[in-house]
């Protein structure tokens, strides 16, 4: 027998040190799936705007323009600078009164962003928001391809640039207060609350006898569900809000990601039985020296 | 103070082993050649940007924006170089595992190719962090199992390693330390199988990177199948990556040949066959992602153009130019087969990563002319660094491991 005990130890000893350094987990561990949520009705909402200077103020950014005569011209995007904005609708409801959406991160219940980042720099929290951990981000841009929203976005500008994105007042939420931009709504358009609870808020406002909303709740089944929830008497997209189906984006990739083990375990074993097939009956090319 | 003075032993070395047994006065001269004056010009607008690039970040040098997070670095740099660094644990596994001597000739030539690449493909990747100096965490400090990025961190990191310790004999021999370089060699079958296993991992691991952005991908380009795809790609990427350097080597070196490369027209018909038979795979691979997409009646938009050009041209071309070629026993058209899937299989990794990634998108990511330049640099660089050591260490030479 050419192929000898020990060359068959060092191979199987590599292959398993890595096997062992590389373990591929699923997606993560689902947080708790009743967490904090918001309720966005986009027929209360009148732009005054209180939310997006309370998030600025909360989050040490700089103050919002203010909205110009006959409203901003073009669709404004989150920033760097600015976590939330609130948006006209391409549509008008059927009254011909203008509608408004808010926008941000919408915590999904399974985030992309989150099983995206290969050092759990982003994190869905068991409390339900997903947090950002600064001191870990080495800055590779995953959760921005990852995130079907477009939510994080990165300072570019900057040498030291970092990942920028809604906290859902992480900090606030923990002292028991809610996030800065749905404690100052004046109109009710924000009401923030516990998901199940505005869940079944919203179906009873949308499917109500007579109702002139949307028979949808944005966010519900959303990318797997999200921790805001939106509905409308236009339709969604008009305000901005996607269709991105209800596949939460982990599920994806964990095919691939099972895949992993099964090819450390097997490709050594297999690769060595085609060298010994290969050399069988040869003399050895590989004598000691 | 001390002044600098050398060992007179040291001075000869240097000479015979830096500057090819000439003067310093006369290696000088050697470079004033065409070649190593584009070089010299290419890396004296490179390097100043790349170094700009960590000085004034990435918005300075880059146009990358809050919609198209990866671009050319990523694209090119990362994604084209690894693919076509597959030559490397492709022709290893022949050799090594499967028993196919006779292309032990290409084998380190083809693992220096690998090696290089995905040095300079992580050269690359650093341009393109944000925070490079924190590249290291997802080994060290926190690990995300759940990304497939996380994976493909390690395994680049790992099989870099491994392409090093593989190209390491010839290293050692140069610096006179043959006696550890034939214990590494000793290594050969186990870093051949590692090599292999987790180039398998990475090389369709940089395919699934995109699995979980299916909105965003263009339905010709996203399928499930991505990952498959990117692996079988990746071997005939290597494969032709091999043609295409050895017969350039053939011609650049050929003083340092002797008589080793004699029969290369045939050993280029025997890859050209291996070749064939992975594009033809790979033809039908993308066929089924294409059928199972349910988006035919895409195909008659100018992208869906754009993805037939690259089916046919890049993959059914050259594949019946391989088949036609080894048929007809011409080295010349398994050349030229050879070349044109070079192209394809970068036209491949661009499309999914730029193309065809938010297709949609009413203002589209163009890479700056800086963002080029740095691309074109690092490639050059990698032909430098692979010429420095073809002309130093014995990398095209016939090996006498029994001797």
């Amino acid at each position: 027998m050419t192929f000898d005990r020990r060359k068959f130890l060092k191979m199987a000893g590599a292959a398993g040190a890595v096997a062992a350094a590389a373990p591929a987990s699923a997606a993560g561990a689902s947080a708790s799936l009743d967490g904090p949520a918001v309720l966005v009705d986009t027929t209360l909402c009148v732009s005054c705007r209180a939310c997006e200077a309370a998030c600025a103020e909360q989050n040490q950014l700089p103050a919002p323009p203010d909205t110009p005569e006959g409203g901003f011209p073009a669709r404004r995007d989150t920033s760097t600078t600015a976590f939330t904005v609130v948006n006209r609708g391409s549509d008008a409801a059927s009254d011909g009164s203008e509608r408004f959406a808010k926008q941000q991160c919408l915590h999904c219940l399974h985030p992309a962003c989150a099983s995206a980042c290969p050092v759990r720099a982003l994190e869905k929290t068991p409390e339900g928001p997903v947090v950002y951990h600064a001191d870990l981000c080495m800055g590779c841009r995953y959760c921005m391809v990852a995130c079907p929203f477009g939510v994080p976005k990165y300072e570019y500008e900057k040498a030291i640039p970092y990942v920028r994105k809604c906290t859902f007042c992480f900090e606030r939420q923990a002292r028991g207060q809610q996030p800065a931009c749905t404690s100052v709504c004046p109109t009710g358009a924000l009401k923030f609350g516990k998901r199940s609870d505005l869940l079944l808020e919203a179906r009873r406002r949308v499917y109500a006898e007579g109702s002139r909303y949307v028979p949808h709740v944005y966010g519900e089944r959303e990318s797997g569900g999200t921790s805001w929830l939106y509905v409308s008497d236009v339709p969604f997209e008009s305000l901005g809000l996607k269709a991105v189906g209800e596949t939460s984006p982990t599920q994806l990739t964990e095919t691939a990601l099972n895949a992993v083990p099964l090819v450390m375990t097997l490709w050594p074993p297999l690769l060595m039985g085609l060298y010994a097939f290969a050399h069988q009956g040869r003399k050895s090319s590989e004598q000691e020296v | 103070m001390a002044t600098l003075t050398l060992p007179p032993a040291v001075k000869p070395w240097l000479r015979d082993h830096l500057l090819l047994g000439l003067t310093p006065r006369e290696y000088v001269k050697s470079l004033a050649n065409p070649w190593d004056l584009f070089a010299m010009a290419v890396f004296a607008i490179g390097i100043p940007l790349y170094i700009a690039r960590f000085v004034f970040g990435l918005g300075a040098v880059t146009n990358l924006s809050q919609t198209t997070p990866w671009g050319l670095w990523i694209g090119f740099d990362m994604l084209c170089g690894v693919a076509l660094a597959a030559g490397g644990f492709t022709l290893a596994a022949a050799v090594h595992v499967f028993g196919l001597e006779r292309y032990h000739a290409v084998v380190k030539p083809a693992v220096l190719t690998g090696f290089l690449g995905y040095f300079f493909a992580v050269l690359g990747l650093l341009a393109d962090l944000g925070q490079p100096w924190r590249v290291w965490y997802p080994l060290g400090v926190s690990w995300g199992t759940t990304s497939v990025m996380f994976e493909v961190g390690w395994c680049v990191a790992l099989y870099t390693t491994v392409l090093f310790l593989e190209f390491s004999p010839a290293l050692l021999s140069w610096l006179g330390l043959g006696k550890l370089g034939q214990r590494l060699a000793q290594l050969t079958v186990a870093l051949t199988v590692l090599g292999v296993m987790l180039s398998t991992l990475h090389q369709s691991s940089l395919g699934s990177l995109f699995l979980l952005a299916p909105g965003r991908i263009h339905p010709l380009w996203y399928s499930p199948m991505i990952p498959v795809l990117f692996f079988v790609s990746a071997i005939a990427a290597g494969l032709s990556m091999v043609i295409v350097e050895s017969s350039l080597s053939h011609r650049v070196f050929r003083d340092r040949l002797g008589r080793v490369h004699h029969d290369i027209d045939s050993l280029m018909l025997g890859l050209g066959r291996g070749a064939a038979l992975v594009l033809f795979a790979y033809f039908f691979l993308k066929l089924q992602a294409l059928v199972a997409s349910h988006r035919l009646d895409l195909l008659a938009t100018p992208l869906g153009a754009w993805y037939l050009v690259e089916l046919l041209g890049f993959v059914a071309l050259p594949c019946a130019l391989f088949a036609f070629g080894v048929r007809r026993g011409s080295a010349f058209m398994v050349r030229a087969a050879a070349a044109i899937t070079v192209v394809g299989v970068v036209v491949n990794r661009l499309n999914v990563s730029l193309v065809a990634f938010d297709y949609a998108l009413p203002v589209r990511y163009v890479p700056s002319w800086m963002e080029i330049a740095v691309s074109i640099a690092l490639v050059t660089a990698l032909i430098q660094t692979f010429r420095f050591i073809v002309n130093r260490m014995a990398i095209l030479e016939a090996d006498s491991p029994h001797s």
